[in-house]
């Protein structure tokens, strides 16, 4: 059995083998893999009995629900009025010089994908960015920069 | 008259004395009927943003004839400016478990779920550890109710309560036609009470406080207080809660930079209020209704930017399913960067006017029926600053 099998089995047990439980098994996939491949969602549906089109329709609705490759990590900055308005394009402008990339793209060592998203809900601290599921509030252009190169020696060893 | 807001302590407080499992202990001693007058009684309406008075929409689910009714708590918060539900999650989540539980006990449900947006996943952990305690003491009392998190995966429009449940159930977040309402056929097409997390947490403290203090608060039709997520031009941005029913003169002469040209009162979906109509303007259901998003402008914010911004996010977040949301949100975005660039006359903004009209007619949620509330407001206010 391939990863991807186990996981996904895995999933559905904890789960339950409903349609119902689509999303968390999504979810989980996503959060193990960072997006789903064809491959995942092909056996999404086998295993819990639905057609390819409908696991493949529920996922390319949710912007959580990444339908191609990312990093390992997937950096989302705020860009709604009130981060718009406390300077997200600096942030966004310093991870991009930082990475060297743009927004929307992943880095050639696949550990960064850089992202934009709509209010984080922490609109009294802005800007703020997510990495992954952490959230990272009263931003300055230098706090961006040394928070995106921990995550990259975190993760280079 | 006070001239000052008036700060509340209600959401937040942690008497010692009171636990909000002595608050349920107490409560469930009382009848289910009771407990719907009391709120009814207290005139507590829905803090979610639509304003539905909860002891109504509770009787009406427990009504209902059904083996299986549920409980949700709508902790999808993506309103652009709101920020409180996630503090009211993090600060005192035992209070909105004791809310959800007492829904349970008056409506007859045995499970309960609060629907987390995805943004939120760092309380999960947190959140889970917290509600496995709560549901032991529940099962060490033999109350048969049971709470579970179910996570959202970015999507504005799933905080409406229809597409929440199509979420739940692992379909595309697209809204449903109503009727029939949630009280009738909700998730899993049960009878459900879908509450925000502010609200469960007044029913909690309702019960505990008795109606008579809540109502003490506020105005006739906007009794009691409100959690306000403030920010913007603001130079103490925050979480506050505050009496509801006053004038928007007040909150600006409390939370304003001094320099405060235009409050965005309910998020990217509510309305926009200009300077001169500050001291005419309530905050509540008699007046401007909120979620609790309070954005402040200055005079150095051009309005063109805060529309276009708005225009961005609901063409981002439409779910498509209907074109007068879907084509409208897209027509308005273009049609206010055409005036600005000189392509199209200022008399255009007048026809896209009368398109928002047909959106809120036409659209099937709430999110293609209010695009106009922004919309409207900003050209009706600042005509000039879309033109030049
Ligand atoms: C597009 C859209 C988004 C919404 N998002 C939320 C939300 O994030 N949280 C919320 O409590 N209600 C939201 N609502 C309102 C819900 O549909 C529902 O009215 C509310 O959860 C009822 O709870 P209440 O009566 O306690 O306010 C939204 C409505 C629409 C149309
Ligand atoms: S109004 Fe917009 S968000 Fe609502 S159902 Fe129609 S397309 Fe979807
Ligand atoms: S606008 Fe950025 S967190 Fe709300």
């Amino acid at each position: 059995m391939s990863k991807i099998d186990l996981l996904v089995k895995g999933l559905v047990e904890q789960h339950g083998k409903t349609r119902n439980s689509l999303m968390p098994v999504l979810q989980g996939l996503v959060q193990q893999e960072r997006f789903l491949s064809e491959e995942a969602m092909l056996v999404v549906a086998r295993e819990l009995d639905l057609a390819a089109a409908e696991v493949y329709g529920t996922a390319s609705f949710y912007t959580f629900l990444d339908t191609v490759p990312r990093g390992k990590n997937i950096v989302r900055v705020c860009k709604t009025i009130t981060c718009h308005m406390k300077g997200k394009e600096d942030i966004v402008n310093a991870i991009e010089n930082t990475l060297k990339i743009r927004t929307g793209e992943t880095t050639h060592d696949k550990k960064f994908t850089l992202l934009t998203a709509n209010c984080l809900g922490w609109c009294h601290k802005g800007p703020v960015m997510l990495v992954n599921d952490e959230i990272y509030p009263d931003l300055t252009p230098q706090k961006a920069i040394e928070i995106i190169e921990e995550y990259a020696t975190l993760n280079g060893h | 008259m006070e001239k000052k807001v008036k700060k509340v302590d209600i959401i937040f407080e942690t008497a010692l004395d009171t636990s909000p499992l002595d608050v349920l202990d107490k409560t469930l001693q009382r009848s289910a009927d009771d407990i719907i007058l009391e709120l009814i009684d207290s005139g507590l309406k829905g803090r979610g943003g639509a304003g539905f008075p909860t002891g109504l929409k509770w009787k009406f689910t427990k009504n209902e004839d059904s083996d299986t009714k549920y409980v949700i708590c709508n902790a999808d918060e993506g309103e652009p400016g709101t920020f409180k539900d996630r503090e009211i999650l993090d600060r005192v989540p035992e209070k909105v478990f004791t809310g959800m539980t007492i829904c349970g006990y008056v409506i007859g449900a045995r499970e309960g779920y609060i629907y987390l947006r995805g943004e939120y996943n760092f309380l999960l952990k947190t959140l889970n550890a917290k509600l496995d305690i709560f549901n032991k003491a529940l099962k060490d009392r033999n109350i048969d109710f049971q709470i579970f998190v179910k996570s959202g995966s970015g999507a504005y429009v799933c905080g409406e309560e229809s597409a929440l449940f199509e979420s739940m159930q692992g379909f595309r977040g697209e809204p449903r036609n109503k009727p029939p309402y949630p009280t009738v056929a909700g998730y899993n097409f049960k009878p459900t009470v879908i509450n925000n997390v502010e609200t469960l947490v007044y029913v909690a403290m309702i019960c505990r406080i008795g109606a008579e203090k809540f109502k003490a608060l506020g105005t006739t039709d906007s009794r009691g207080s409100k959690v306000f997520s403030v920010s913007g031009d603001t130079p103490i941005p925050g979480i506050y809660e505050l009496e509801l029913g006053m004038p928007l003169s007040r909150f600006v002469d409390e939370f304003g930079d001094g320099d405060a040209k235009a409050v965005q009162v309910g998020g990217a979906s509510g309305h926009c209020v200009p300077r001169k109509l500050f001291a005419d303007t309530i905050i509540g259901f008699e007046g401007i209704p909120t979620g609790g998003s309070m954005m402040l402008f200055n005079s150095s914010r051009s309005m063109y930017n805060v529309l276009k911004d708005y225009l961005e996010f609901f063409t981002e977040e439409s779910c498509g399913q209907c074109t007068p949301c879907r084509v409208g949100c897209q027509q308005l975005l273009k049609g206010i960067e055409a005036v600005k660039r000189g392509e199209r006359p200022p008399a255009y903004l007048d026809e896209m006017k009368k398109l928002t009209g047909t959106m809120r007619i036409a659209a099937k949620c709430g999110l293609g029926q209010s695009v106009g509330n922004p919309f409207n407001t900003i050209i009706d206010n600042f005509r000039e600053e879309i033109i030049y």
